[in-house]
């Protein structure tokens, strides 16, 4: 966990290090989730895009300790945004990102002006009371605009005015998003988001290392104190807000570059409730924590979700046949229809057991090897990227 | 810890050549550069998969299930297993148990969690990496939308599973998208005369419907129906998805100087709002001298199970419903009760027919490539699948048959005779223009 105690500004030399560790990984993320059954397109956006929310969450729980319930608003706001940018303007992603980020930021700056007068479990409320009402809005009350229960589609006769412009020829069927000419879809896709998501992680790095990063945990540490010493907090936590709000909506448009509709279901609580599980399961103001927790649920709900008895019997055929129908039957209620069953099972263990999330399990563990070895008549080994980063 | 379970063979294999393909992406996904070359193209395998998006979470849920039994019970009559069902009943009929074109069926699963970003999700990983020829489900219109468009662009065939929306095959209809299941529009047509015949033309009807496209489609659609025949619409009060408690909207009705309730509602919303109008003591209320009536104009058995004996003397329509007596819904109801031990509802009706229907138009068409399956499809009259002659309309991709009018039964005989047929409407008293809904169906091209 941050906190102000731990602090520790680091060296560019580590950073350098963990970034690059850290490029190099989900780069090469299509090789290595193979054999786990995740390389696919679809998924590694995902896992992308959710890393990216889950990063710019971290910034304002991690950081200032201030809980919202409602990131997923600003999710949706960001989607919905860069969904009109393709209708209206071009199917060229670097205009609807800067349009879906702007218009997040927007939405947080009010929604944080206000939520921000309260903090704790007031904080929360209000946040989850904002996110529930741009939910219905967008649900019915918005139809015109976001397309309902439908959800926001593109169109054929979509105006496009500047690709219209410009004469960019879509060809017979509804046009892909494109950068400069390169269609995003599948890998393409998941390398843009992938090099998105390493700029976004090196902008939250420099914010943890900041001075502004310090002064965010030391309001998460006392604020009282904070304005003792005549510091106002209040600037710096709607700074915060913002930002994460801005991840939100980077995410957001990153979700309809990869796959271009928009529904009003992401902007649900249970959407906004899935970010804080991500970040609590990784390790809440660790760098990579969110990531990890983003990374696993995401994995439960596209692949556990998926087994079906059938598969479940393939893979226990090696056990005696009478065993395999019995085994069979009481592991397919954790996979399938099930598979709420397991991540809620893994959150307990971990909220119980690794209160600091995952990057707790990996901090005790690297410590553990490490006494191990000192007591081998070893040299320690210099920490590498798995190391916690404060 | 379950997580090596995943690691069969199989997906190690298909991890690999997706690595490999990532690898290879920029020749690999070069588009078009054969023209018979498509998507997930089986070539010389021995199998082909089917991909089933259902809804195994949220108020759908039982639907969900009921549809997957019925898309396995449909892969086993495909591969030849079982007693072949409506394989006996349906003509014209090219399969003959062996698989589809000799390749044998598979299938994989997901979960839709009636939701447009999930349900997208998951037909894409069996697009992407379980190389599903065809995506079929839905319990929900917002999701079959969604899916339906995604698959056009995929240049996948999306066969939709319940869906009564007149959206999915009017404005929002996809080339790649096909839907048997019936819609608001025909609810109202067949409804109408019924309504007109027990309740008469001079009544003042109330709509709670729920807030969202599908919700409004269908008010929209009984409305104009009943208003044709001289009722009047005293208010249409929209009400949230899954509001739960729904006295706050049934109170007002009493005092509105309405006599029918029009429920415009679906899944757990109906069972909710039904339910409480019948403890209200709406039923044996007198207004205007006559009894007060209560509609639910898309029915389902699965929700009358819910509403347990309050849905005694309702009226509603649905699709089709186990105790039809032709051959074909008999074998079907036969074949599914043996392998499942209850009846089918009428989700999993057109989910089966929708399976089976795909399959038969490859093996006519002699080729999985999507364009001529589609070719085939459209305009396909077929009989034998438990609604009478159907034609699968070419222009919007829609079947037209009999829609049944259903009364909730007065004196079940058991926990599934909940319902009884009250009138098979015909095909042509449901049917109605292909551009009353406008829609475009897109390139076969993709």
């Amino acid at each position: 966990m941050a906190s102000i105690t731990q602090f520790n500004p680091s060296s560019p030399k580590r950073d350098l290090i963990i970034m690059v560790v850290f490029a190099v990984a989900v780069l090469t993320a299509p090789i290595w989730l193979a054999p786990v059954g995740a390389s696919y397109p679809d998924l590694l956006q995902r896992f992308a895009i959710f890393g990216i929310f889950a990063l710019g969450f971290n910034i304002l729980f991690g950081l200032t300790g201030y809980l919202s319930f409602g990131h997923a608003a600003f999710l949706g706001v960001g989607s919905y945004a860069a969904v009109w940018i393709f209708k209206l303007l071009t199917m060229n992603v670097v205009l609807a990102i800067i349009f879906g980020v702007l218009v997040a930021a927007i939405f947080a700056v009010v929604v944080g002006f206000i939520c921000l007068r309260r903090s704790g479990i007031y904080f929360a409320i209000l946040t989850l009371a904002f996110a529930q009402m741009f939910y219905n809005l967008a649900y019915s009350v918005l139809t015109p605009i976001t397309n309902g229960e439908t959800a926001l589609t593109l169109a054929l006769d979509d105006p496009r005015a500047i690709d219209a412009m410009f004469g960019v020829d879509h060809g017979a069927g509804l046009p892909a998003p494109s950068l400069f000419g390169l269609e995003l879809t599948g890998f393409t896709a998941f390398y843009f988001c992938a090099v998105v998501l390493i700029i976004a992680f090196w902008v939250s790095l420099k914010i943890f290392r900041s001075p502004f990063g310090l002064k965010l945990l030391a309001i998460k540490s006392n604020q009282n104190r904070m304005l003792y010493t005549g510091f106002n907090p209040k600037p710096y936590l709607l700074v915060a807000f913002v930002i994460s709000g801005m991840y939100a909506g980077l995410a957001g448009s990153l979700m309809v570059i990869t796959d271009p509709l928009a529904g009003a279901e992401r902007m649900q609580w249970t959407a906004s409730g899935e970010v804080v599980l991500m970040t609590i399961l990784g390790g809440a103001g660790t760098l990579i924590g969110p990531l990890l927790g983003a990374g696993i649920i995401k994995y439960f709900e596209n692949i556990f979700s998926a087994l079906h008895h059938a598969q479940l019997a393939e893979s226990f055929g090696f056990l005696p046949n009478a065993l395999v129908e019995p085994v069979v039957s009481v592991v397919s209620l954790f996979v399938g229809e099930g598979w709420h069953l397991t991540l809620g099972i893994l959150f307990m263990l971990v909220v119980i057991f690794l209160p600091g999330g995952l990057m707790e399990g990996i901090r005790r563990l690297s410590a553990y090897v490490r006494a191990k070895r000192a007591g081998d008549g070893e040299e320690t080994v210099a920490g590498g990227a798995t190391q916690p980063s404060e | 810890m379950f997580k090596d379970k995943s690691l069969t063979r199989r997906t190690m294999l298909k991890g690999t050549a997706i690595a490999g393909a990532a690898l290879a992406a920029p020749t690999v996904f070069s588009r078009g550069a054969w023209a018979q070359d498509f998507r997930n193209n089986p070539g010389d395998a021995s199998s082909i998969t089917l991909g089933f998006n259902v809804p195994q979470t949220g108020a759908y849920a039982e639907e969900g299930a009921d549809e997957l039994r019925a898309y396995q019970l449909a892969v086993k009559h495909l591969n030849g297993e079982g007693d072949g069902g409506m394989m006996n009943t349906l003509k014209p009929l090219n399969l003959t148990g062996n698989g589809v074109l000799g390749k044998k069926v598979e299938y994989v699963t997901g979960d839709t969690q009636t939701k447009s970003d999930a349900a997208r999700a998951s037909a894409k990983r069996m697009i992407e990496r379980d190389g599903a020829l065809m995506i079929t489900g839905g319990s929900s219109s917002g999701v079959a939308i969604a899916v339906q468009a995604l698959c056009q662009d995929m240049g996948t065939i999306f066969m939709a599973g319940l869906t009564h929306s007149n959206d999915t095959t009017g404005k929002d209809r996809r080339r790649y998208g096909f839907r048997h299941f019936f819609n608001a529009h025909m609810s109202g047509a067949a409804l109408g005369p019924i309504l007109k015949e027990e309740m008469g033309t001079d009544r003042r009807a109330y709509h709670l419907t729920a807030d969202y496209t599908w919700g409004w489609s269908q008010e929209q659609s009984i409305k104009e129906v009943t208003e044709a025949m001289g009722w009047e619409t005293v208010a249409a009060v929209r009400t949230p998805l899954g509001a739960g408690d729904f006295s706050q909207y049934i109170t007002p009705v009493l005092d509105s100087g309405a006599d029918v309730l029009i429920l415009n509602h679906y899944g757990k919303d109906m069972v909710d709002s039904l339910t409480q109008a019948v403890q209200f003591g709406l039923r044996d209320k007198q207004v205007n001298g006559k009894n007060f009536e209560v509609v639910v104009p898309l029915y389902s058995r699965l929700m009358a199970q819910g509403a347990g004996k309050n849905v005694a003397g309702i009226y509603g329509s649905t699709a089709w419903n186990w105790q039809l007596q032709d051959a074909a819904s008999q074998n079907f109801t036969k074949s599914f009760g043996n392998e499942y031990g209850f009846p089918p509802s009428q989700a999993a009706h057109t989910c089966y027919v929708q399976t089976l229907l795909y399959a038969n138009a490859c093996e006519s068409a002699g080729t999985f490539y999507p364009p001529e399956v589609i070719k085939f499809l459209e305009g396909f009259e077929f009989d034998g699948a438990g609604n009478g002659p159907t034609l699968y309309r070419a222009e919007d991709h829609q079947c037209f048959k009999k829609v049944l009018v259903v009364r909730g039964n007065e004196n079940p005989t058991s926990q599934f005779d909940l319902l009884q047929v009250v009138k098979e409407v015909p095909a042509e008293a449901v049917t109605y223009p292909p551009d009353l809904y406008a829609g475009e169906l897109g390139p076969y091209e993709v």
